[in-house]
């Protein structure tokens, strides 16, 4: 399965998203720069992490509005996959793409670390090499993690599995509202989270748990 | 030219942990009886136009699209 990966200023987990990429699906991921108006035949689009346009007004605010965007949102429309990653979730949201918003960590500080998160819907094109109730290890490294959403749009979104995963084991580094780490649209084709299963692929990364993510979304889980 | 002031608040019920340490930050500098502080941003803009309605329209717009995000905040649009 092919795979892009958005490139815009500031972000700087491109090159380990474009890494884990390619270890797993056997090809590199073509890289998308954000004034396209196009983005090529592809079955996943991956916006990775950073502090795109510096973090300025909100995050992900300012990248949200770019060209590219609007060409992620038209493939997303068609069914292709969107998967983004720390800022590239932020992104998302500020996009419209994913219900909710991300604010500043509830701590204040900027949280790097290594949390748990649970499979809560192991039923999606991005979790089915997981366990529903599994936990998996999982680094994080945001400022504003801490995830909201009205009450009304909380519950439909429980109802429709949309919360795929949750800090698990007391590990909620931002004050997220019921431990939401990681949620889906309604069709379920994109998917945005805080933490970096990026960093978490091969075995000297110190584990592999994060594998599962993208063996799903491409497609590779028996490989 | 008009020139206007945006600000953008957040929505009662969203938590304000900035707001909090704020409050926090008050408290252990002596002023006593500070209730609740909300933080929120503050734009001044110049536009180049004399029509005060048509500006307000385009600053609504701007809110809108850019300025804030209305999942968590709420904005006001005051021509000076």
């Amino acid at each position: 399965m092919k795979s892009a990966v958005l490139q815009l200023p500031g972000l700087n987990r491109d090159r380990d998203m474009i890494a884990a990429l390619t270890r797993i699906s056997g090809q590199a991921p073509v890289t998308v720069w954000q004034t396209e108006t196009e983005i090529p035949d592809v079955d996943l689009i991956v916006i990775p992490g950073g502090f795109s346009y510096g973090d300025y007004l909100r995050c992900g605010a300012i990248a949200a509005r770019m060209p590219v965007m609007q060409a992620v949102r038209e493939k997303a429309e068609k069914g292709v996959k969107v998967l983004g990653v720390c800022n590239g979730f932020q992104i998302l949201v500020e996009a419209g793409m994913l219900p909710g918003a991300l604010m500043r960590n509830s701590s204040l500080k900027f949280v790097c670390k290594e949390v748990k998160l649970e499979v809560v819907n192991a039923d999606t094109d991005f979790t089915r090499a997981y366990a529903e109730g599994q936990i998996i290890r999982c680094p994080v490294a945001h400022h504003d993690g801490n995830y909201f959403v009205e009450d009304e749009t909380l519950k439909a979104m429980q109802d429709k599995g949309q919360v795929v995963f949750r800090y698990a084991d007391g590990t909620n580094p931002n004050g997220s509202m019921l431990d939401i780490a990681g949620v889906v649209n309604e069709r379920g084709n994109v998917l945005g989270m805080m933490p970096h299963p990026e960093n978490l692929i091969e075995a000297a990364h110190g584990g592999t748990d994060g594998r599962g993510i993208f063996a799903s979304a491409l497609d590779v889980i028996a490989a | 030219m008009i020139k206007a002031r945006v600000t953008v608040t957040l929505k009662n019920g969203v938590l304000d942990p900035q707001g909090k340490a704020i409050e926090g930050a008050l408290g252990s500098l002596g002023f006593e009886g500070v209730h609740q502080v909300r933080q929120g941003k503050v734009f001044d803009l110049e536009l180049e136009t004399a029509d005060r309605a048509k500006a307000e329209e385009e600053l609504k717009a701007m809110c809108e699209k850019l300025l804030a995000n209305t999942v968590i905040e709420n904005y006001s649009i005051a021509l000076l």
